[in-house]
């Protein structure tokens, strides 16, 4: 697989580490009243979808940038390459 | 007997004869030759012998697709089995042996499986082997294995190099063949970046093979030139001896290339193989078409081959495989065949066509609406018995038998990402789908397209169509006047009738009776009858034998054949050497060597070295005298306790943490505190996971207000650092925090023992004060060593003793470490190893890999209350869940044997002092354990319920692996200097 890096360009997929679902990126709020359950779900729960996937990427053998990458899992059509601390700061994340 | 079957012409070099054997036997051929046209020219026809019934067998095609001259080739540790002698190139001294045979190729022994032929049908060992069970490993397994397989290994290790290689194009052409070369003059002159593939050692495909002209050229001639033309364009590269093996994501094709295959020896230096990873931004498929047989009884004896591959010995190669050769075919293909061999004055006996309106022939009899029904000769061909039209029978005598069945266009590459071929009924076979990988087309026969007016003038469109998508303007090369035939066939897959076997797929001896046994006992599906058949699994897969399972599948099932459909095609397209996927990284090349600062001097020690990670540290020094590694491991503890000692801890990973928020980042990524950690001080520090399982440990000293090192456990150097650009980026991307792995750029030294700091103020320059009062325990800074060279001091203890660790810039480790030990000399210094390591932290009860093994929670590591509750950390939430906090959870505790001759065994359980050992009573387990030389007993440190409310308890610490049982007190974890009095000093 070629995964084009936004900053880099296309880069072959063995340069990569592959981490799972981007929700990852929606770390709940520590002092919410139902922290407990957001964070059970936040750690364990995860679609699963054959079809259109965002994922992380960790690009270990390159600049070490995390991306999220939108991929088809039944063609693997890559759709939307994005440096997860942009994405992170659209969801609203800060410091 | 020298090359009776030699013609005249052909693409051979008779000025270059090749000497050859082939079972012990020297025969001559001529550069240019395959090991099968060599063998065909001396009038050997039997090649090899069947999987199953050892049935004699020679060459069905001239190509990859062979399923029956598979030979071993070559001898020593380069023999290599199942190789096609259709596609091995003849060299020199080439020595090649038929397998499978036992004793010579025509008495086999084995030969006695095809007596009993009925008892070795589809399914056979899935009936014949069942019981009794204790049977099967002892009796059946072993006869089994004895008589499958075809060749043998040479058991020796391959002397010879693979090499892999990376490639960019925008378009790649797979096949050199008509179509192919027509695409590769078309884009190479419209400037595109091509490269194209051919698995063959010249280029033209089939135009190498038949007598029709392009212009007033042969097809030799026209490929030559239009090769000639592509040779000279800087922007082609033409790959021959290289097959595309696999269509993968985005436009990555994987290809082999022999490059010394037809060589007895590579070249110096050259591999013998390459691997390449093409990255194509489109790509052409033009791999041609695959003719396939009809099946009749007895139809694989020694010279019934493919029309094609006739026409391919005799035109290409002058070989004939006989003086007198038989046509069957359901196509004009074997009236072509037909013209041929006359033309090259070979007697063509009959031409048995099973179209009742066949066309008539000005070389031959030929016998409308016949059909094969059986054939004689038991090393060879010798006769066919032909039911004519009329159904009386006529005897036709042969020595060879040309058999036209159709082709079946090479929509493999199209079908590698699950792409699925479809039906064309006007050349009866299947075509590539519409659902092939993203950015490959087809052009010529492999998409259907079968003259070669259509393959040239397909191919040359292709790449115009293919260009433009690219913003590349082009025009297709102008195409030669060339045979433009429609396809005349009617589809024929089996003769019926007769008792006994047709063969379709050769190489795994499944015939037609097989598929309809499989058929009859409900194994419908095509998948199903591949499976139990073995129908196509063979090295061939089954390129001309799986068409017609498929056909007589389809009739037994009453569906039509795109009904049935096909099983799947799955990469690699020919058969693949597992050393060419290896590649270089093979022995010691398989992972990197990452050597220490000290290595060498350790080496100059005489060190024994041990694998961490691909990390090789010293794990003991020994010295004169001892015989044991106990003995110097022992000794190293000791003398580190009593004075000093030294070790390499550069493995430790090292990640340089800087930002105005780095403070606030390691208190996020820490379960315990750090914003309040002064300057110049250290913290030991623990990372869980999100779930609240402990992650890593190490330290994190603050070298500025806005600058922090901090370190990993070697193992996790790379896990740590990726999660924490995880949490940087991810998590918190506004935090000002920048992160680098610095583990190879500082050597890092721990100096350990009472004597530590009189030994590092002899290293240290005078400036710095590093007195217990100036430099306490934790403390850590900037310093400079041996007159000005910049260092960093942690006074941080692993071993429990007043101890450093000193970093120096790594190209200074080497001296470093020779500098502390020649200031050690006065205090009896010793260096140690991983192993005086892990006894000394042992005795001291720090938690290392595995006690931080992926189970445990800081809770049940003593470190509970580390986890602030004040603060947002990294697992600190899902720690707190309540099946992680239980009355009863396992605690780190410590153990010693009651009777301290006993060895306490890292793994074993703990289990009450009496009662049951089963899984259900489980107290716990043993981490860690080593044999303490201050303590003079071995000792460990492991987890067990509510351990820190059982100290005195008298457990059993139980090996079931050994059937060992030892009795063990529980006792605190920290064996030595529990109060921490001596790191403090």
């Amino acid at each position: 697989m070629i995964i084009n890096h936004p900053i880099l360009g296309p880069r072959d997929a063995q340069e990569f580490t592959y981490l799972g679902d981007a929700s990852l990126l929606n770390r709940p709020d520590w002092q919410a009243n139902d922290a407990a359950d957001q964070f059970y779900n936040y750690q364990y729960l995860r679609d699963n979808p054959a079809g259109e996937h965002r994922e992380l990427w960790f690009h270990e053998q390159g600049d070490r940038s995390w991306l999220v990458v939108t991929r088809n899992t039944v063609t693997h059509e890559i759709s939307k390459v994005e440096l997860a601390s942009d994405v992170a700061r659209k969801e609203g994340r800060s410091k | 007997m020298t090359q009776k079957n030699r013609l005249t012409g052909g693409l051979i070099d008779r000025t270059k004869p090749l000497e050859f054997k082939f079972d012990g036997k020297s025969y001559e051929g001529f550069e240019g030759d395959t090991l099968a046209s060599a063998l065909l020219a001396n009038n050997v026809r039997l090649m090899g012998r069947s999987f199953k019934y050892h049935r004699p067998r020679g060459p069905l095609t001239a190509g990859s697709e062979e399923p029956n001259a598979i030979v071993e080739l070559r001898t020593g540790n380069r023999q290599e089995p199942n190789t096609r002698a259709t596609t091995a190139e003849l060299y020199d001294g080439l020595i090649a042996n038929s397998q499978n045979r036992w004793p010579s190729l025509k008495h086999d022994f084995m030969a006695i499986n095809d007596r009993f032929s009925q008892f070795f049908a589809a399914g056979f060992y899935y009936k014949t082997f069942m019981w009794p069970a204790a049977f099967w490993e002892k009796v059946y397994e072993p006869i089994i294995r004895k008589a499958a397989g075809l060749g043998s290994l040479s058991m020796e290790a391959d002397p010879d190099a693979y090499d892999k290689g990376f490639l960019h194009c925008d378009l790649l052409i797979i096949g050199a063949g008509p179509a192919g070369l027509s695409a590769a003059l078309t884009a190479g002159r419209a400037g595109a970046r091509v490269i194209m593939s051919e698995e063959d050692y010249i280029c033209g495909g089939r135009l190498n093979s038949e007598t029709y002209t392009l212009d007033d050229m042969t097809g030799t001639e026209w490929a030559a030139q239009t090769l000639a033309e592509l040779q000279s364009l800087p922007n082609v590269r033409i790959m021959t001896r290289t097959t595309v093996i696999g269509s993968y994501d985005h436009g990555i094709y994987g290809a082999v290339e022999r490059v010394s295959d037809h060589i007895a020896v590579p070249a110096d230096g050259a591999p013998r193989q390459t691997l390449w990873r093409i990255y194509s931004k489109q790509a052409l498929l033009c791999a041609g078409s695959t003719e396939r047989p009809i099946a009749f009884e007895n139809n694989d004896r020694p010279g019934i081959m493919l029309g094609g591959a006739v026409r391919s010995y005799v035109n290409r190669w002058a070989a004939t495989p006989a003086q007198e050769i038989a046509i069957f075919t359901n196509n004009d293909d074997g009236h072509r065949t037909a013209a041929d061999l006359a033309a090259k004055g070979i007697k063509v006996s009959a031409i048995i066509d099973t179209r009742a309106d066949a066309p008539t022939s000005e070389h031959t009899t030929v016998l409308a609406g016949a059909k094969v029904k059986d054939s004689l000769g038991r090393l060879g061909v010798k006769q066919l018995s032909v039911e004519l039209a009329d159904g009386s029978i006529r005897n036709v005598s042969c020595e060879a038998v040309a058999v036209s069945g159709g082709w079946n266009p090479n929509v493999h590459m199209t079908c590698h990402q699950r792409g699925r071929p479809e039906w064309d009924e006007n050349i009866a076979a299947f075509v590539p789908g519409k659902d092939g990988p993203p950015g490959l087309s087809v052009a010529g026969s492999a998409a259907g397209i079968m003259s070669t007016h259509g393959a040239l003038t397909s191919g040359a469109k292709s790449a115009v169509a293919i260009l433009k998508g690219l913003g590349i303007k082009a025009k297709a090369a102008k195409t030669p006047e060339a045979e433009d035939a429609p396809v005349s066939l009617q589809p024929y897959w089996y003769v019926k009738g007769g008792k006994g076997r047709a063969w379709l797929d050769q190489q795994n001896d499944v015939t037609v009776k097989d598929v309809k046994l499989a058929h009859q006992e409900n194994f419908r599906s095509v998948e199903h009858l591949k499976r139990y058949t073995t129908l196509g699994m063979a090295t061939d897969q089954g390129k001309t034998s799986n068409m017609g399972g498929l056909a007589i599948m389809a009739e037994l099932a009453g569906k039509s054949i795109p009904e049935v459909g096909t099983t799947i095609f799955r990469p690699p397209y020919t058969p693949t050497s597992l050393g060419v996927l290896g590649g270089r990284a093979v022995g010691k090349n398989f992972h990197p060597t990452r050597k220490t600062p000290s290595h060498f001097w350790a080496e100059e020690r005489g060190a024994v070295f041990v694998e961490v990670g691909n990390w090789l540290r010293a794990q003991w020094f020994p010295i004169a005298g001892e015989t044991h590694w106990r003995q110097s491991v022992d000794r190293e503890v000791l003398a580190t306790r009593k004075s000093v000692g030294i070790c390499d801890v550069t493995t430790l990973g090292k990640i340089d943490v800087q930002g105005a928020n780095a403070s606030e980042f390691l208190n996020k990524v820490y379960c315990n505190g750090f914003a309040k950690l002064a300057v110049g001080k250290t913290r030991y520090g623990l990372m869980l996971r999100e779930d609240g399982i402990a992650m890593d440990d190490g330290t994190a000293g603050r070298m500025a207000k806005d600058h922090f090192v901090v370190t990993t456990t070697t193992a996790n150097a790379v896990s740590v650092y990726r999660h924490m650009e995880f949490c940087r980026q991810c998590l918190w991307p506004d935090i000002d925090v920048q992160l680098i792995s610095t583990t190879e750029s500082w050597a890092q030294y721990a100096v350990a023992g009472p004597n530590s700091r009189k030994l590092l103020e002899k290293v240290v320059d005078r400036e710095f004060d590093i007195t217990n009062e100036a430099f306490p325990f934790m403390a850590c800074g900037e310093i400079t060593v041996c007159g000005g060279l910049r260092a960093r001091l942690f006074r941080i203890s692993f071993s429990g003793e007043l101890a450093y660790e000193i970093a120096v810039p790594t190209r200074y480790g080497d001296a470093m470490i020779r500098k502390l030990m020649e200031a050690g000399e006065e205090f009896d210094a010793v260096p140690y190893g991983t192993e005086a390591l892990g006894v000394m932290r042992i005795e001291k009860g720090h938690a290392a890999g595995n006690e931080l093994n992926g189970t445990t929670t800081a809770l049940n590591l003593g470190m509970g209350r580390m986890v602030s509750k004040k603060k947002d950390s990294i697992g600190s939430t899902l720690s707190e869940r309540v099946g992680l906090k239980k009355d009863d959870a396992l605690m780190q505790v410590g153990f010693k044997p009651v009777d301290s001759k006993e060895p306490v065994v890292a793994g074993s359980h703990l289990m009450a002092k009496t009662g049951e050992v089963n899984a259900a009573v489980d107290q716990g387990y043993i981490t860690s354990a080593a044999y303490s030389p201050i303590l003079e007993s071995s000792i460990g440190i492991g987890f067990l319920k509510d351990g820190k409310n059982r100290k005195g308890e008298i457990m059993r610490a139980v090996n079931p692996l050994k059937n060992q049982t030892v009795f063990v007190e529980v006792v605190s974890a920290h064996f030595v200097d529990p109060d921490g009095e001596r790191l403090r000093a």
